[in-house]
């Protein structure tokens, strides 16, 4: 009784984290899975074959290719134009910055499939030809409201003597701005830039509509053979992705605790 | 290089900081209003007033961080009213010390000559670790830092610019109090060893008195007073200056006799002021504060008044309360001539018959009293208790 009531914390924690982790450590279970037909919904014997022959799947590397540069490109559009909103939000004041503050906000709150159909409204009423760009139109626009938020909280805690002490130690507004202000709000466009990598990446939903017949992404090739069949090497690329980010998220704490000891030191 | 490059920016003479008719306005609210103020090149000069009386708006127009409404800035003989704050050769140590956070202290030290394109840096960046003794801290964080020593490095990283002037934006406002000494004699030592001026923003006192060669005193975005800390002290022309540094008695009183030495009556009671140490024009029948600090003021029992020098401002009141503070107590006593009257009496020969509710009889050399125009607000730079600290 007394062990319960010392432990019940942990004991939730470790509960909590097992829900959060065991459809990961099912998805890597399976990829080391030889299913018996089309299927890898059973497990039958230990083998290697899908790490292997990753690319074994047609068209699945040609899908994943594609996300990762959809992925990059989106990362990189939303952070250059929601970096460049998040200052001037914070920093100047002009007409109707209260009213873009909250529909910055939009895309955020708006559930997915409405705002799919009114892009894809937009898109064939301009007639726009549904494509990789128009997928990627998409998906910077959703990407922009979580740079946004991300970069406004760093940029509002950011003292304004900094760079005044900046300009008044000789650096002109481009040397103020790349030496002092943009390291400053650095970890805040880092965040926003994964999160938006992040998103774009596993889009679904926005995808699906605004995508043309040869765009598939690695969602939509994944959700396509779900109809036919789960060939092994999603749970392999589902594994790799899970792995990878755990490494940097490990290799991130590495590096802030060596950075504490140094400081104590 | 590195010996030329040392030199940059250094005055050639003629330094003085002018600022010629000089004001800020924010929409309707007038910050500092037009101001003409010349600091004297390689003084250490204080700008002194509490929150909000134009003394940081006026430090950041000569630092090129504010534009002036109107006026002029020169330094020297160079009118730099129109450049940008890193084209002109001044440096500024802000109250929150606004060092960068991403960069170690060396770094942060290098930083204005790096920017001037000075590629080897490290010889002077280490003279200027050595001058505010953070030799071993180069390498650290400026959160790692404590506030004096994060206070120190804002100085070196402004100090190794060589600036014409360096300007100290409420430097020490951050530190306890015991630091704070501390870090007066610091600087002080710092600014005798280079030599700059130093255009120092405080709102304490004391702080400005045992720092600066020159106080301005400023209050509602004006100059009240300007002069070395005794003379303002000794002779304060307003009763803002009188209750701002330091603590002043003024009593209401009538001018009976104009002249060298002006008799007044206050209280049913006369007093003697000499006649130059009076700001206005006096003449009999008017009004005037007269006014003198508690630390002047002798405090006698009633019963010994006969034994008092003739000759003395005497003004008789009965001790309302006492607080002993170790070198001295403070007095304060109600009479006809004004209410709540502060002595300040050294504690040598303590008189036990001193205690609230005694009839005692203050007395002073009349030469150690001042008068003021008596149609100013008597309370005026008194500090409320919510400026206090």
């Amino acid at each position: 009784m007394r062990w319960i009531r010392k432990n019940l914390v942990v004991v939730a924690g470790l509960l909590t984290l097992a829900y959060m982790i065991l459809p990961n450590l099912v998805v890597m279970a399976f990829s080391f899975n030889k299913p018996n037909g089309r299927f890898n919904y059973s497990w039958q014997q230990f083998s290697l074959d899908a790490w292997k022959d990753p690319c074994g799947v047609a068209d699945m590397c040609q899908s994943l290719s594609l996300s990762l540069r959809l992925a990059a490109w989106a990362t990189l559009g939303a952070v250059a134009l929601g970096t460049a909103i998040a200052f001037a939000l914070v920093r100047y004041r002009f007409r109707a910055r209260g009213s873009i503050n909250s529909l910055i906000f939009l895309p955020m709150a708006m559930p997915e499939v409405v705002m799919a159909a009114s892009l894809l409204t937009l898109f064939l009423n301009m007639g726009i030809e549904l494509g990789f760009w128009t997928v990627l139109i998409a998906h910077i626009t959703f990407c922009l409201s979580f740079v946004v938020t991300a970069v406004k909280a760093r940029v509002m805690s950011m003292d304004p003597r900094l760079e005044e002490a900046a300009r008044d130690l000789y650096a002109g507004p481009a040397q103020t701005f790349l030496r002092v202000t943009l390291p400053i709000a650095a970890p805040g466009i880092a965040a926003g830039g994964l999160l938006a990598f992040a998103l774009s990446f596993d889009d679904f939903i926005i995808t699906n509509f605004n995508a043309g017949p040869s765009t598939v992404t690695f969602p939509m090739f994944v959700w396509g053979s779900a109809q036919r069949g789960t060939p092994v090497q999603i749970n392999v690329i589902g594994t790799a992705m899970f792995v990878l980010a755990v490494l940097v998220v490990m290799a991130g704490q590495i590096i802030t605790n060596r950075r504490k000891k140094t400081a104590t030191a | 290089m590195t010996d030329k490059t040392a030199h940059t920016g250094k005055n050639t003479g003629g330094g003085d900081v002018r600022l010629t008719g000089i004001s800020k306005a924010y929409g309707s609210f007038t910050a500092v209003h037009p101001l003409d103020l010349t600091v004297p090149q390689g003084s250490f000069f204080a700008l002194l007033g509490a929150s909000g009386c134009g003394k940081t708006t006026t430090l950041r127009m000569i630092a090129g961080l504010e534009d002036p409404s109107t006026g002029t800035v020169f330094l020297g003989d160079t009118d730099v009213t129109d450049l940008p704050p890193y084209k002109r050769p001044v440096n500024t140590v802000f109250q929150s010390y606004a060092l960068f956070p991403h960069m170690d202290i060396s770094e942060n030290i290098a930083f204005g000559l790096r920017r001037r394109g000075i590629k080897s840096v490290k010889k002077q960046v280490d003279e200027m670790l050595e001058l505010v003794q953070l030799g071993d801290k180069a390498r650290h964080k400026p959160h790692q830092l404590s506030g004096g020593q994060q206070q120190r490095v804002a100085v070196a990283r402004a100090l190794i610019n060589h600036p014409q002037v360096l300007l100290l934006d409420e430097p020490l406002g951050a530190l306890d109090l015991k630091l704070r000494r501390q870090m007066q004699l610091e600087l002080k030592r710092i600014q005798t060893e280079v030599g700059i001026t130093f255009v120092h923003v405080t709102h304490d006192q004391e702080e400005a008195m045992t720092m600066a060669d020159q106080v301005a005193v400023m209050n509602g975005g004006r100059v009240e007073q300007l002069g070395a800390p005794a003379d303002l002290y000794e002779n304060p022309r307003t009763t803002f200056v009188a209750n701002f540094l330091g603590t002043s008695n003024l009593i209401e009183a009538e001018v009976l006799e104009a002249g060298s030495d002006v008799l007044v009556t206050a209280g049913g009671g006369k007093l003697r002021v000499p006649g130059d140490r009076c700001t206005p024009a006096v003449r009999a029948g008017g009004r005037l504060l007269v006014g003198v600090r508690p630390e002047k003021i002798s405090l006698t029992h009633a019963d010994d008044a006969g034994a008092i020098a003739d000759g003395r401002n005497r003004v008789t009141g009965r001790i309302a309360d006492s607080s002993f503070i170790g070198v001295s107590t403070q007095y304060v006593v109600n009479s006809p001539a004004g209410a709540e009257l502060q002595v300040y009496e050294q504690n040598i020969e303590r008189d036990a018959r001193l205690v609230p509710g005694a009839e005692v009889v203050l007395h002073w050399n009349p030469a150690h009293t001042f008068g003021l125009d008596a149609d100013q607000d008597i309370d005026a730079g008194v500090e409320s208790v919510e400026d206090a600290g």
